[in-house]
């Protein structure tokens, strides 16, 4: 579904990505963890081109996101992205929250968007709050919003960037509840995560990352119980 | 002289300018809105021009905000009104002057523009990038309607500026509310009540505008 190869990224002089080469199947769970500042956010935004590639290839369900030609919007709306910070519009409610995107994107007719977007926001829990503004809801509340409108676009993959980081520790269940079920359901993930738990738990293989290249990978027993790299090794130990 | 309180009090200038009060205070309100209108659109273009990647576009909007920021807008009239017809261009005075509160309203307002927008957070952006808009639905959809909240309170300050700035066109002859005032003074010998009037004139419209741009302000505080 996703194959990364020897993907560099810098800002500047600043090398943040130096040569990923990474694969995600499909209705995988693939979990990245590591220290900050070792870009493993970095990695993820370049997966939707958030991030400007600077060298390498990313190809996502046989599409190359580093060709010029490829059209990125609809390439976007392929992929749901799921910020630490939410990032829902404040402006709109949260039924128009998770409609915009297939009213303006998919051209779908505002009635079906409305239902599709009840629906989801069900399944998230929070169908009582269609016509509440997000700065009425919690941050729990507000990340569920923000998976309901990342899937209203029916993507493909869905990306997490520290999708509980920015919660207070009593909210970050529901969080994890609705991202296993959505795993459950066979979506393939890739989540940048701090939660260590939930990477062994749902995680069918976790990627340690540090300095800008991919540390160690594998199945989550065999990294979390028998670590070989020793910065792997000295990461768990903290954070363990 | 003024010789004793009363002679103000009982003035007849106080009746007797009442009728060039309105007739002037009409004529300034139409350059203001018009040119604060019009001076919006050029705000506007300008502002996101000083967002743009490209270099060009970039720097010609900031030549523009910096060649009219740096000259007085009296000058700037004087230029559209007499410099101008030697390049065979004709305005009437009022056109001038509508056109001097537009560039100036339009080199502040593009600023304001530049910052209403800037102040969005960038997260906004890459959520609407992310669910697959492109950058303009993700502006007209997602920044523009927050940025534009942010940019009642200083584009309500520029109307007042602008409205203001509308007194400097007695200079070329415009019947707005200053010119006349002036009028009615020399020739009426009273220098005291026709400008107590004319100051009047403008607080009348400026006093209410600030007491309704504080209010709000205060709701978007909110």
């Amino acid at each position: 579904m996703i194959k990364v190869t020897d993907l560099h990224k810098s800002f500047g002089d600043l090398e943040v990505l130096k040569g990923i080469n990474a694969e995600v199947r499909e209705k995988e769970v693939v979990c990245v963890i590591g220290p900050s500042g070792s870009g493993k956010s970095t990695f993820l935004r370049c997966l939707n081109l958030l991030e400007e590639v600077t060298s390498g290839e990313v190809v996502i369900d046989g599409e190359s996101l580093t060709n010029p030609k490829i059209n990125i919007n609809k390439l976007r709306s392929q992929v749901g992205m799921v910020f630490q910070h939410f990032n829902l519009f404040p402006h709109k409610t949260v039924l128009e929250n998770v409609t915009l995107g297939p009213i303006k994107v998919k051209d779908t007719p505002k009635e079906e968007a409305n239902e599709l977007a009840l629906q989801l926001l069900e399944k998230v829990g929070l169908s009582d709050k269609a016509n509440s503004y997000p700065n009425s809801l919690s941050g729990g509340q507000k990340q569920r919003v923000a998976i309901a409108r990342a899937l209203a676009m029916n993507p493909k993959v869905m990306l997490f960037d520290e999708p509980t980081s920015a919660l207070d520790p009593e909210l970050v269940g529901d969080v994890l509840e609705v991202m296993k079920e959505l795993a459950k359901e066979g979506m393939t993930m890739v989540v940048v995560t701090h939660e260590m738990g939930f990477a062994r738990e749902m995680g069918d293989r976790v990627i340690f990352m540090d300095e800008g290249v991919i540390m160690e990978e594998g199945i989550p027993s065999d990294i979390f119980d028998n670590p070989q790299n020793p910065r792997t090794q000295s990461f768990l130990s903290k954070v363990l | 002289m003024i010789e004793t309180l009363t002679d103000i009090f009982t003035s007849r200038h106080w009746q007797g300018t009442l009728p060039f009060i309105w007739r002037g205070l009409q004529l300034t309100l139409y350059i203001t809105f018009v040119g604060v209108i019009v001076g919006f659109f050029l705000g506007t273009a300008a502002g996101l021009a000083r967002l743009s990647k490209s270099k060009i576009i970039y720097g010609l909007a900031t030549i523009y905000i910096e060649l009219v920021r740096g000259t007085p807008i009296l000058v700037q009239a004087l230029f559209l009104y007499y410099a101008i017809t030697n390049f065979g261009i004709y305005f009437d005075a009022i056109t001038a002057g509508i056109i001097a509160i537009a560039i100036n309203a339009g080199a502040y307002i593009a600023e304001i523009v530049r910052g209403g927008v800037e102040s969005i957070d960038k997260g906004q952006m890459e959520a609407g990038r992310s669910i697959g808009l492109s950058s303009v639905q993700t502006m007209r959809y997602i920044i523009w309607p927050q940025a534009i909240k942010r940019m009642i309170p200083p584009l309500g300050n520029q109307f007042i500026i602008s409205l203001k700035d509308t007194s400097v066109f007695a200079i070329i002859s415009i019947n707005e509310v200053t010119f006349l005032m002036r009028q009615y003074a020399s020739s009426s010998a009273d220098t005291l009540v026709p400008y107590i009037m004319l100051c009047l004139a403008y607080l009348i419209i400026t006093i209410p505008s600030m007491v309704i741009l504080r209010r709000i302000e205060r709701r978007l505080d909110v």
